[in-house]
């Protein structure tokens, strides 16, 4: 073999760390399956949370009960016909299906108007107009209720009914999502929802198989150090959270046309930081955990689960109970989604948002600290 | 073979009233004993008996309770570093990564040793050559026969030539042929200077050992030379000696 003398000299640090991130990335690639997956599956989410969970309604199927049909209350189906929200049925003169119908789910608001309305109108008085929404699912039925009294508010004033002379009629507006696309706030959170599963998820399985097939002692006898196994494992999949930041955020444009008002640079800075504090607690999870299943229903339960619920993902924070918002604090994807919601519905900059992002910066710091502590040799 | 350091004079290994304790079990009890360069030392005892902890803290991986152990002449507590660049390790469960090529894996470890490109090639094709490795080198280790892992994982532990290579269990599951070529490779290490440390099952394999030793729950319970223990305890094989030490005197009175 080799006959002349070996220089024993520390390894360099970073040829020893190029050496290992290339086998990362090697593993990346050669399991082709789970690349695709892992490169589809964010558009994919993105597709169907854009299409198809929205809580803006539209199609309401708005039923209009006209004891005596004439021309004012045709005037009030015509308003339903062009507002773009409902779906007019054929108007009926009797309540008496009302109920039935609603049952059967084929009715969604009904507006149910007085006999005689018109004559009561034209004499001064004030006819009682009763909206009726399915409330089985409460936020829906607000929301519907809400879209069928504005629209029978503006017929009641073109009718001139409540002549009151000096009104003030407030006029209201939706800042930075006027026309209330719900697509554009759940980008924000889909990001922050496909992060954590391409850093957390990834990550903390893919450390736990090295632990299961005793690879891992093979790399802690060997002269890596801790911070260049976490940093070697971590930086190819923050690439790959990368490369799905970007795509969904170009999606999201050419598709739902999701606005970025602010700087994209700040968002993907703030994204590879969100990435680095999943990464760390990924680590941090298959240090703790001895196998790649314990690993990745710890990585569920323990990022998944809160970034989803206890992050303003899909419930509002200030909606929940005091002691759930308390532990949002520590959920990292609340502080992202509120950077993320900043930038790109309100153009904040760095000024505005240094709050969450010092939080996340210190999070890392934390998770980083007791990832390289746990994966000392001598704690293994 | 000429090393820049540890080595050709100090002893590979010293253990000093080596202890290591789990809460109340103690794991490793306060073992001596010193491994000189180029020997092949065979570390055996039953299943429990302590052997993996041993290891374990020779390599790094654990840290003594009480005692002290130097590897390469450097402390395994203090200088665990130093201790690793100078190390090679094959454990238990077989270690090579299953889903990168028989190349790849030889870079990756040649890589976090340090070796450079060049030097990796250049190694890479002797080793490959003493091992007369048939399969392609592009094909994926998983793709392989157990023999080619174990005797691939082996020539990968000793790529970056280490001052000692601890084996753990290096045969187990593979058949005689093989065995006995592994042998050949240990012995062909040992030649080059460099000191074999093996844990073993296999009785007959221990005859191979320069000298061995027998741990007993923890304890050392004997150490020298094949020859000199059947002598010291008057069998004709080490199969005997270990029942004898493992059973205790009774179970063999008459």
């Amino acid at each position: 073999m080799n006959t002349t003398p070996t220089h024993r000299t520390a390894p360099s640090s970073w040829r020893t760390l190029g050496a290992f991130m290339g086998k990362e990335v090697r593993h990346l690639l050669r399991d082709r399956q789970t690349l695709l997956i892992l490169l589809l599956l964010p558009l994919a989410q993105l597709l169907l949370f854009g299409f198809a969970v929205r809580t803006d309604i539209r199609a309401v199927r708005v039923l209009v009960v006209a004891p005596e049909p004439d021309a004012t209350t045709s005037a009030l189906q015509d308003r339903f016909a062009h507002s773009g929200r409902f779906e007019l049925l054929p108007t009926t003169s009797s309540i008496d299906s009302l109920d039935v119908l609603m049952r059967r789910g084929m009715v969604d608001v009904a507006v149910v108007l007085e006999p005689g309305l018109a004559s009561a109108l034209r004499s001064g008085g004030t006819p009682q107009v009763l909206v009726v929404a399915d409330g089985s699912d409460p936020n829906t039925g607000t929301t519907m209720r809400t879209y069928a009294t504005a629209v029978v508010r503006d017929w009641q004033q073109s009718l001139g009914a409540a002549p009151a002379s000096a009104r003030i009629e407030p006029r209201l507006r939706m800042r930075f999502n006027p026309t209330l696309e719900s697509v554009n706030l759940f980008v924000p959170g889909l990001i922050a929802l496909i992060l954590t599963m391409v850093t957390s998820l990834m990550t903390a399985i893919s450390l736990a198989r090295e632990k299961e097939r005793g690879t891992f002692e093979l790399l802690l006898v060997s002269p890596l150090r801790p911070w260049q196994i976490i940093v070697g494992k971590v930086l190819p999949y923050l690439g790959l959270a990368m490369a799905n930041v970007i795509t969904v955020l170009l999606a999201a444009r050419m598709v739902f046309d999701v606005p970025m008002r602010g700087s994209a640079v700040l968002l993907l800075s703030s994204a590879t930081l969100f990435s680095l504090v999943g990464l760390a607690l990924g680590v941090l999870i298959a240090a703790v955990t001895s196998s790649q299943l314990a690993a990745m229903l710890a990585a569920l339960g323990g990022t998944m689960l809160p970034n989803v619920m206890l992050s303003g993902l899909i419930f509002p924070v200030a909606s929940m109970p005091a002691p759930m918002q308390v532990v949002s604090h520590l959920v990292p994807a609340r502080w992202f989604i509120e950077i993320a919601r900043g930038i790109m519905l309100k153009g904040s900059g760095l000024e505005l948002l240094w709050p969450p992002l010092t939080i996340l910066a210190a999070m890392l710091l934390v998770l980083l600290t007791l990832a390289i502590r746990r994966t000392s040799p001598r704690l293994a | 073979m000429n090393r820049s350091d540890a080595g050709s004079t100090g002893p590979a290994i010293v253990a000093h009233e080596l202890t290591r304790r789990f809460g109340d079990f103690t794991a490793v009890d306060a073992i001596s004993f010193t491994v000189q360069s180029g020997e092949v030392f065979g570390f055996l005892g039953a299943n429990g008996a302590g052997k993996t902890t041993a290891i374990r803290m020779f390599t790094g991986l654990l840290a003594p309770t009480s005692g002290s152990a130097s590897v390469a002449g450097f402390d395994v507590a203090t200088e665990s570093d130093r201790v690793r660049e100078r190390i090679g390790y094959m454990s238990q469960r077989f270690s090579l990564y299953e889903d990168l090529t028989v190349r790849e894996n030889i870079r990756l470890y040649g890589g976090i040793y340090g070796l450079d490109a060049a030097t990796i090639r250049e190694r890479s094709d002797v080793m490959l050559a003493e091992l007369d490795f048939t399969p392609s080198v592009t094909s994926l280790v998983r793709s392989l026969p157990l023999g080619w892992k174990q005797k691939l994982a082996f020539s990968v532990a000793l790529l970056h030539q280490p001052v000692v290579v601890f084996l753990d269990e290096p045969t187990g599951g593979v058949d005689p042929i093989t065995r006995r070529q592994f042998w050949e490779m240990i012995y062909r290490a040992a030649a080059r200077g460099t000191t074999v440390f093996v844990t073993t099952h296999y009785l007959d394999e221990a005859e191979y050992c320069d000298r061995l030793s027998i741990m007993v729950d923890g304890r050392l319970a004997a150490l020298g030379t094949p020859a000199a223990l059947k002598r010291e305890y008057d069998v004709p094989s080490l199969d005997d000696v270990f029942v004898r030490l493992v059973r205790g005197p009774v179970a063999d009175a008459g």
